[in-house]
């Protein structure tokens, strides 16, 4: 007995009415838990009765506290008919259960049926009282404590990461029972809520016990889904990264807003000086991705990539070995610390590895759900890791499974053990393929990880995907508590701030065909020349000019089939989605010229007729990798002239569009000849004189220069094809279907001025983020009514729909200028044959744009006086020009950097440096305060952190599901009026709990699901949401005491003003 | 292609004033999209036709889904579903129970029944207000009506608290309940020329003054209706015009004091039995209902239509009234000063108002 929870219904208000004679309601209040059920009194003729009712008690198991929500029915009294219900509200109690999260449960929630919407409001009053449980084989897991966000929480400490949690539980869905003939729609919307909220509980009782197992006390970045199979059944998963935390005391929290980690400024010094911060980030980048299927995919980015940079004038560079060649040519540069560039690596990597390995091996899984890492986590990225595996929804027959089963009996174990187990050994096969994808790497750990379904009929496609990593050990073992103190062991010789780009793999025995170079931070070790990613930019990430959000759309038409022959033809479609969805996300990212994706989220939907293939990513320039090379437009008969003219019409569209958008994304990367060893040793001094502080290159050199390291746009067309050809991105256009991707290509158009977007919690290159926030849920259905569509047709109102949904929020949220769209999340569906539906959430955030001007403006370039201050400001001067080897870079040196000076001197020629970084003086520009109004505002975001606030408390998890459905759809305004509405009291009940809870914010909120099905010839329609995040109470930051030092890897300075 | 739905929803619940102002004059949706697009806000950001229509679709939903509400404004602050700053919250009400002044000056004094409902497709062609504008602020006022009528207290403060509306936008109100509960006459030709804020400049004077929340001010409809007991008293002023002595002397008290003051004093002069028997009379008959009705009717029939016609000037009246109702006072044989004054006070300011040059 080691529970009691105790509800007090405090009373109503705005009640409908529910007496037509008296237009008044006689109401009163079941309070339901387990078997047990309370009743209030009636409180007779009113709209807004007050029924202080006494505590009802109830004495429960722990493990019925986890599983099981609390239900307060409110009903109409009815002396001679049967009462009718008003509506309900489900409580989750898990808050209530851990001492860190709310203490207790206090206001109004809104009370929900799922026929009406919401109907009046009730104050609900709910508190437990724990008694300790000293039993060891205890099937509850009290006190474990879940977070949504995918990274360490704020106001916490990662003690150590334990690794991949994961679970399962099946059930039969309510909706297809034999019942559901005979029962309301009511009943059955209401059997099907409280069997998923139970099932949730269930889910995560088994995760906090595997965590108990660990030795852990926390899941974060914990991703529930549940799947509709239809007939064959219901089936809730889980999976979520299980850790100690250690909660900080206030005040010694530590960054509170990313705005604290600019990443542009560690960037700017990284430049310089990749090594005198130690607190710079370890940069890991690598390249792209593999697919976990058998496909093209892998092979892709040898086709795709552009050769490496240097090729032209040192078209063997890779195999000789060049460090060498920079050691003896050029002893002064500082290449001699940077020696150990590539080769040397091996060794310690293997080192690494090992050390790595015996931590991570004993795990079946090394997943890590989270996106976001303590500094010093992440060593190195191999790239994205996909599989992806299509099933056939057999139904499951099952005696056991009747209507006499109630929905107590859960409890796998002893009524279809076979289900349960067919899913778990589905996702067993897709995540090992990951665990060998990743292998192949070079890697040992998958981080950035999840999981997803897409089903249609019986036809199941399972996907995982996540980032190939090393991680550092360190987190991984007991007793490194102290994550601010660097294990030297491990570290590299190289700069810790771009060492996440540097490739895991070796470099003599690649996986795949790709271009390595050398990284352009520290100039030591080898990099790819495009690094793909499903994880968070890191902060310390150096990154030149902003970011953007990069999508690839594709809808590919099938043939209606059943079973066997359907799955079948599903997986031979997929290798080929995956490919194009790739080679138009490599296409698009060489048109914005950057060279990595973050946050990489490739979704496959599946409906009868099609299947949409939708990547979203935000790319960025990192400073680390070499410039991408242009797109080179080649045609199949080179004897046509009218081709030709068309063709070279094309490629200039396309050579000025990249020029557009490296101006409006501010893309002037530092550069870094001097790195090509051949440049180096060719050129030497004579160039340096020259090249320092003239602003305007020489045109003779120059040209020659910039052609060996990187196609930058306004020379292409220059270019002879034979050089493009081997530098720059080449595509023939040979056929229809080419000239439509190029089309397509030149279509994405950009957001307006004033507008950024990006799929990433916070836009790189944005660091002076405002209080304001709206968060926001689209959903747009569109209808094909042309039957004889062909891809390409579907392609382009595929690609519309998202276009025009990304202009329709610009347009929307036009007041909040400048303005970032953050955490675009899409998500597609195909509901029925010729409906296509996306939905989508994110949240707009604010940004003060005068001060990134302002510093622009004063950007007077003191030269070569390198101080580290100045060095921050002006990130991106320093590149160019000039300075070669030689060069004394006056008073730049640091101590400890590595004199690596062919990086440090500055170029006055950049017109546009990005944004700077600093969080100096950052106003906080507080949004309006709700006074007077008895409503607790709370604010949301799918975001891990409200920009100007702090989070000083967790309450607890949200996890709610909802269902509505209306027989009356034309009434409610059509569709549209109905889903509105209903996605407006998903957020009221969000917000209801929140408050109730103490809290006034949700952060890493979002919505899983949105399953919409209409019958408009019945009037008829009905939907299905389910939500997460984390509830949290925060405070202005300007309330709060500084904060925290930079032990947290950050750059001190930007943190410090952080807190001014 | 077509789109078979499409919804954009806010935490904080996004409202464009404009497109609510246009919903509130009850332009259709396809009519506001092209008033925007002459508004030019599509240059502002980039946006099409298509972009503006499925915004403007949106922000309609989400008005029709807060009228609910803003029938009931203090729900709206503590409503959930909608996360609505109280700026923005009281923006809206204040919008919403906005009226066109040339609206309600024809339904004005107007009983709030179906019947006048009726009529409103009428008085929108004639006003040029839309008819769904037209049915919104007829209803306000009806809704207005409904619940101030049955609370005790100050009109006007009632008004404000459950409806939360402004000190103006409240008074504005209270006027339109009074005139319609006393079904003043206001729609007659002579009556055109004069404003709505002339009637409800009147209104107050009335609710202010003759009501019985003059006296007493915790009664039942206290400013609604007037008081009773004063209108019975109003006939011991019939003594001014019925005695003949008393009326020769209050002449020449007036005529005495104006003289040389105003070029119009000739026709003062000439016109005063007449003036004073129509004010006296007018105060005399107000025991009628049928008669309140007629109050403004008969105040420019009997008093400012003969002025007018002899041209006084908006000073001439000022200094007529004031020494008018003075003069009274001097009269010995005159016991009513106090009724006097209740009476005069209102009818003075009343024709202040109503005197057009």
């Amino acid at each position: 007995m080691p529970g009691k929870l105790k509800a007090r219904i405090v009373a109503g208000r705005h009640l409908p009415v529910m007496d037509r004679a008296s237009d008044l309601t006689d109401a009163f209040v079941e309070v339901k838990f387990g078997n047990t059920t309370f009743k209030t009194d009636v409180c007779p003729k009113s709209l807004n009765p007050q029924w202080n009712s006494e505590w009802f008690k109830f004495e429960v198991d722990d493990e019925d506290l986890q599983d099981e929500p609390l239900q307060v029915t409110v009903l109409d009294h009815d002396t001679y008919s049967a009462n009718d219900a008003i509506g309900k509200v489900y409580i989750d109690i898990d808050p209530l259960l851990c001492s860190e999260a709310a203490s207790v449960i206090s206001g109004w929630f809104p009370i929900y049926d799922t026929i009406h919407g919401i109907r009046g409001e009730i104050n609900v009053l709910v508190k437990v009282e724990l008694f300790n449980d000293l039993n060891r084989f205890r099937q509850s897991s009290c006190g474990v404590k879940f977070f949504c966000t995918t990274s360490i929480p704020r106001c916490y400490r990662a003690a150590m990461v334990h690794g991949f949690v994961e679970e399962l539980v099946v059930n039969e869905d309510p909706e297809y029972q034999w019942i559901d003939r005979i029962r309301t729609p009511r009943a059955s919307n209401e059997a099907r809520q409280r069997l998923i909220s139970l099932m949730s509980g269930e889910l995560q009782r088994k995760i906090g016990l595997k965590v108990l197992e660990m030795g852990g006390n926390a899941v974060v970045g914990y991703l529930q889904c549940f799947d509709l199979e239809g007939e064959s059944g219901l089936v809730v998963r889980a999976i979520g990264t299980a850790c100690t935390l250690d909660k900080l005391s206030s005040g010694s929290a530590p960054n509170t807003n990313t705005h604290t980690h600019p990443n542009t400024a560690p960037a700017s010094n990284a430049c310089n000086s990749p090594s005198k911060d130690g607190k710079e980030p370890v940069f890991g980048e690598d390249l792209l991705s593999s697919s976990g299927l058998p496909t093209p995919f892998r092979a892709l980015p040898t086709s795709s990539s552009s050769p490496p940079p240097f090729s032209p004038s040192k078209p063997c560079s890779r195999q000789s070995s060049s460090s060498d060649t920079d050691l003896s040519l050029t002893p002064k540069t500082g290449m001699g610390s940077g020696g150990s560039g590539g080769k040397d690596a091996g060794p310690l990597k293997t080192l690494l590895r090992q050390q790595t390995q015996t931590a991570l091996e004993q795990r079946e899984f090394p997943f890590f759900t989270l996106t976001s890492f303590p500094p010093g986590f992440l060593v190195h990225v191999g790239g994205v890791v996909s599989a992806r595996s299509v099933k056939l929804l057999d139904r499951i027959h099952n005696p056991a499974l009747g209507n006499t089963r109630s929905y107590k009996l859960l409890d796998w174990n002893s009524v279809t053990a076979d289900e349960p187990e067919t899913r778990d050994a589905w996702w067993e096969e897709i995540r090992q393929e990951i665990k060998s994808h990743a292998k192949a790497l070079g890697c040992h750990a998958v981080v950035g990880y999840s999981e997803s379904t897409s089903i249609c009929e019986e036809v199941c496609i399972l996907s995982a995907s996540g980032t190939a990593a090393i991680l550092n050990p360190r987190f991984m073992r007991e007793g490194c508590l102290d994550i601010g103190i660097p294990d030297h062991r491990f570290e590299e010789p190289s700069p810790p701030s771009c060492g996440f780009c540097h490739i895991p793999y070796d470099e003599l025995n690649m996986p795949f065909p790709a271009q390595l170079t050398y990284c352009y931070h520290c100039r030591r070790q080898k990099v790819p020349d495009v690094l793909f990613t499903t994880i968070d930019l890191p902060q310390e990430a150096s990154v030149t000019g902003k970011g953007c959000l990069i999508q690839a759309r594709l809808c590919r038409l099938k043939k209606k089939a059943q079973g066997e022959v359907n799955a079948t033809a599903i997986s031979n479609l997929l290798p080929f989605m995956e490919y194009e969805l790739h080679t138009q996300l490599m296409n698009k990212l060489k048109m914005r010229s950057m060279n990595a994706l973050f946050g990489l989220h490739i979704q496959i939907s599946i409906g009868e007729n099609m299947l949409l293939g939708l990547a979203s990513a935000t790319g960025v320039y990192l400073t680390a990798l070499p410039a991408p090379g242009g797109i080179q437009i080649a045609g199949k008969t080179p004897g046509d002239l009218s081709n030709e003219h068309h063709i070279s019409t094309i490629q200039k569209r396309i050579n000025d569009t990249i020029a557009k958008n490296k101006e409006l994304y501010q893309i002037n990367p530092p550069k870094l000849f001097a790195l090509d060893p051949e440049v180096f040793c060719g050129i030497n001094m004579e160039l340096t004189e020259e090249l320092v502080g003239s602003p305007i290159p020489e045109p003779r050199q120059r040209s020659r220069l910039f052609r060996s390291h990187s196609e930058s746009s306004d020379e292409v067309s220059e270019l002879d094809l034979s050089h493009g050809k081997k530098d720059a991105f080449v595509l023939e256009i040979d056929d229809t279907d080419a000239v439509e991707d190029i089309h397509s290509l030149l279509t994405d158009a950009p957001p307006p001025t004033g507008f950024y977007s990006c799929n990433t919690e916070v836009m790189p290159g944005i660091n002076d983020w405002t209080s304001a926030v709206q968060m926001f849920t689209s959903v747009r259905v569109i209808r094909l009514s042309n039957a004889n569509l062909t891809n390409q047709g579907l392609n382009k109102i595929f690609t519309e729909l998202c276009e025009n949904l990304l202009k329709s929020f610009y347009f929307k949220l036009r007041s909040m200028i400048p303005c970032c769209l953050c955490h675009l999340n899409f998500t597609v569906a195909v509901p029925e044959e010729e409906l296509i539906q996306v939905a989508v959430t994110a949240v707009a955030m604010t940004f003060d744009k005068d001060q990134t001007q302002e510093k622009l403006a004063d950007k007077p370039i003191t030269k070569g006086t390198g101080e580290t201050e100045e060095q921050l400001q002006f990130p991106l001067e320093l590149c160019a020009d000039s300075s070669l080897p030689n060069t004394q870079p006056p008073g730049s040196k640091i101590s400890g950097v590595p004199e690596s000076t062919n990086v440090s001197s500055r170029v006055s020629s950049l017109e546009r440096s990005s944004p700077l970084p600093d969080g100096r003086s950052r106003s906080l520009r507080s949004t309006r305060s709700f006074g007077g109004s008895s409503v607790t505002v709370v604010k949301m975001t799918p975001l891990s952190f409200l920009p100007g606030t702090r989070i000083i408390k967790y309450l607890g998890i949200i996890n709610m599901f909802f269902i509505r459905e209306t027989t009356s759809l034309r009434e409610e305004g059509g569709v549209s009026g109905f889903l509105h509405s209903f996605i407006a009291e998903v957020f009221a009940m969000v917000r209801a709990h929140v408050a109730a809870l103490g809290g006034n914010a949700v952060v890493s909120y979002s919505m899983k699901e949105c399953v919409f099905m209409e019958n408009p010839n019945k009037n008829q329609a009905q939907c299905l949401i389910n939500v997460s995040g984390d509830a949290v109470i925060c405070v202005r930051e300007t309330d709060q005491e500084p904060t925290l030092p930079a032990n947290t890897g950050q750059s001190c300075t930007s943190a410090a003003e952080g807190t001014t | 292609m077509s789109v078979e739905l499409d919804v954009f929803v806010g935490n904080t619940t996004i409202m464009d004033e404009e497109v609510y102002q246009l919903w509130l004059d009850g332009y259709t949706v396809n009519d506001a999209v092209k008033v925007r697009m002459e508004g030019g806000v599509m240059e502002e950001c980039e946006a099409s036709a298509d972009v503006l229509l499925s915004d403007t679709m949106d922000q309609y939903r989400t008005f029709q889904m807060c009228e609910r509400l803003l029938h009931s404004p203090t729900k709206l602050a503590n409503q959930l579903l909608f996360q609505i700053t109280p700026h923005r919250q009281a923006v809206l009400i204040e919008r919403y129970y906005a009226f066109d002044d040339a609206f309600v000056r024809e339904v004005l004094g107007k009983k709030l029944s179906k019947g006048t409902k009726k009529d409103l497709d009428d008085i929108g062609a004639k006003t040029g207000v839309t008819l769904k504008s037209c049915r919104r602020q007829f209803d306000n006022f009806k809704r207005v009506f409904k619940v101030v009528e049955e609370l005790k207290g100050p009109l006007v403060e009632n008004i404000r608290q459950h409806f939360l509306l402004s000190d103006k936008l409240a008074r504005d109100y209270a006027a339109i309940v009074f005139f319609a509960n006393n079904r003043f006459e206001t729609g007659k030709r002579k009556l055109q020329y004069l404003t709505f804020q002339d009637f409800a400049f009147c209104a107050g004077q009335l609710i202010n003054n003759w009501t019985v929340g003059a006296v007493d001010n915790m009664v039942e409809d206290m400013d609604v209706d007037l008081d009773k007991e004063f209108l019975q008293e109003l006939k011991e002023l019939k003594i001014l015009i019925a005695d003949k002595d008393l009326l020769d002397q209050h002449k020449s008290l007036v005529c005495t004091a104006l003289r040389g003051k105003t070029k119009a004093f000739t026709e003062m002069e000439a016109n005063f039995k007449n003036l004073s028997r129509g004010l006296v009379n007018i105060a005399a008959k107000l025991t009628n209902t049928k008669d309140v009705r007629d109050f403004f009717i008969d105040l420019v029939e009997k008093f400012i239509e003969p002025c007018r016609s002899d041209r006084w000037t908006a000073a001439d009246m000022r200094l007529y009234l004031t020494h008018y109702t003075n003069s009274a006072h001097i009269l010995d044989t005159f016991k009513h000063q106090v009724v006097w004054d209740r009476y005069m006070g209102v009818i003075k300011s009343c024709i202040f108002k109503m005197y057009h040059d």
